[in-house]
């Protein structure tokens, strides 16, 4: 029986750069077990798709070890238990879109039936049409069934939706959590909160090469989810703003001032009874960028 | 054994392709009419004792199929650029299996490229014993194996706007010191340059009609060295190449 979960154990890699070697994975710990849905949430250059290449087999990393259920990615790949969709992909053309789908499929061991592949992505409706005169969503939407040809144990998913137009992403994620109700482990990448905290049961999210956090996408929202207040408040004092309930931190820009808070409702209410003047509020959710910074520790003083 | 299905695609598409398929089949067959049929009744060329027809008929037949074998480097390098390479890397698609299915597609190419120049070459009054048609073939086709190599080199090394030239440019100068524009004569500089290139064994084939081994041993021995020369860089290439392009 083999080893119900893929682990990424010490893992890091470099690529030769113009000015020395680029470390974009630097020891990644990532484990995910079987059935489960996992988001690799982080910015862009975050290491996500190295991440990807190298639980895939496309590379070889420096140090540490890869493991899909038990085996090598390679093996795994051989026997058809994975299916990817990477980034940026374009088809081939001069293929019908059912010829390359048969194709690919005809690649596998135990491959999903053709028919149920083009029912299961919504592509039987444009199944004949020639794969260079698809739109962008449609082109999408192909990549996607050729991931689930295999019908693979392990579906990676690198910024799937990047292309996709509003109606491809429901249909997509409907896709997805019926795969997840078959069993099946997923993991995709992403850079957007949202789809990882609507999508996921787990969010590894991915800064400068390594994992600063993995947990449940509910936690991650709160870790990373902290919103700011801005006001525009002339001549006070950063040290009373900074003592405000609810408050974390407090900088100056000019006229303005940038509360960063810990619970921004207790804050706002603070801020109001003692600096009354203050004008032009607003709320926002600090976003993905600052909260990496934030728990990387890179923002610090900032 | 695995690709069947693979390569029968890699076939359909090829030839769906039909202005490349055109362009690919009519330029060697445009320059053939042109060099040949206005010499069309020299039957010594050059003191070579084989006819202007025949042996331009080689000549461009050389020309057509290294375009035909090299123009599959075109179709890996467009294939790498859009990440449809990486994508067939994460199926068991097998390495042999894919350089299988690259290297048929090229051949049937030629085959058909060989074909047309044939049929150009008996209106122009080239005739032989089926024997030395067949033993022509044979011939050429054994001489394509290193071009189909160069192809697949090409192809894992440069990108869809640098291979353009880079197959253009090997063709035109391979044809030239082949003897493919005309013969090259028994000394020279050209001459012994060409004795050590794929291309002129390859415009030789035509010597079929003289009788006797149309290659000599260092034909034979050329075109080995370049196999194994050009397969082993194919093959690295190959295996370097797992990264975004």
């Amino acid at each position: 029986m083999s080893e119900p979960r893929i682990a990424l154990r010490g893992v890091a890699k470099s690529f030769a750069g113009p000015r020395g070697p680029i470390r974009a994975v630097r020891g990644v710990d990532i484990e995910i077990a079987r059935g489960e849905t996992a988001a690799l949430l982080g910015s862009n250059g975050a290491g996500k798709s190295t991440t990807i290449d190298l639980l895939l087999g496309l590379l070889a990393p420096d140090e540490g070890s890869v493991s899909v259920f038990g085996r090598t990615p390679a093996q795994a790949v051989a026997e058809g238990a994975v299916g990817a969709m990477l980034q940026n992909g374009e088809l081939i053309r001069d293929l019908s879109v059912r010829e390359l789908v048969s194709m690919v499929a005809a690649l596998y061991p135990a491959p999903m039936a053709v028919a149920e592949l083009l029912a299961l992505t919504g592509i039987a409706g444009f199944a004949e049409q020639r794969t260079q005169k698809l739109s962008g969503g449609q082109t999408q939407r192909v990549r996607f069934a050729l991931a689930l040809a295999p019908d693979p144990e392990l579906l990676v998913l690198d910024e799937p939706t990047a292309a996709m137009d509003v109606e491809g992403r429901h249909a997509f994620w409907r896709t997805m959590r019926e795969l997840a109700a078959r069993g099946r482990t997923l993991l995709f990448a992403t850079h957007y909160l949202e789809e990882a905290d609507a999508n996921a049961d787990r969010v590894v999210l991915m800064a400068q090469g390594e994992v600063v956090a993995d947990a449940p996408p509910s936690r991650i929202r709160a870790m990373v989810g902290a919103r700011t207040i801005r006001a525009t408040l002339p001549g006070v004092e950063l040290a009373p703003l900074q003592a405000l309930a609810g408050v974390s931190g407090a900088e100056r820009r000019g006229a303005t001032v940038v509360l960063a808070c810990a619970d921004s409702d207790i804050a706002i209410r603070a801020l109001l009874e003692r600096f009354p003047e203050a004008r032009d509020i607003e709320i926002a959710v600090a976003g993905l960028e600052q909260a990496f910074l934030t728990l990387t520790g890179a923002g610090d003083g900032a | 054994m695995s690709g069947i299905a693979y390569t029968r695609y890699e076939l359909l598409r090829t030839f769906r392709n039909r202005r490349f398929f055109a362009l690919s089949l009519g330029f060697p067959l445009v320059l053939y009419f042109i060099i040949a049929g206005p010499n069309s009744n020299v039957s010594s060329l050059a003191g070579s004792g084989i006819s202007a027809p025949l042996y331009y008929m080689a000549g461009l037949a050389s020309f057509g199929t290294m375009s035909a074998m090299l123009s599959a480097g075109g179709r890996i390098a467009t294939e790498r650029s859009v990440g449809w390479t990486r994508q067939l890397r994460i199926t068991p698609l097998s390495p042999r299996a894919y350089f299988r299915a690259k290297l048929l597609t090229a051949y049937a190419l030629a085959l058909v490229s060989i074909a047309v120049l044939y049929a150009a070459g008996a209106t122009l009054g080239v005739s032989m014993s089926a024997g030395r048609w067949l033993e022509m073939t044979a011939l050429l086709l054994v001489g394509l194996i290193p071009f189909a190599a160069l192809g697949i080199a090409l192809g894992h090394m440069l990108t869809p706007d640098s291979i353009g030239p880079a197959i253009g440019g090997s063709v035109s100068l391979l044809a030239l010191l082949g003897g493919t524009w005309f013969p090259l004569g028994h000394s020279g500089l050209l001459h012994d340059i060409a004795q050590f290139l794929p291309s002129y064994w390859l415009v030789q084939a035509s010597h079929v009609a003289l009788g006797g081994a149309a290659w000599s041993t260092r034909g034979w021995l050329v075109i080995a060295g370049w196999t194994g020369l050009l397969s082993a860089l194919a093959v690295r290439l190959y295996r370097r190449d797992t990264g975004r392009v």
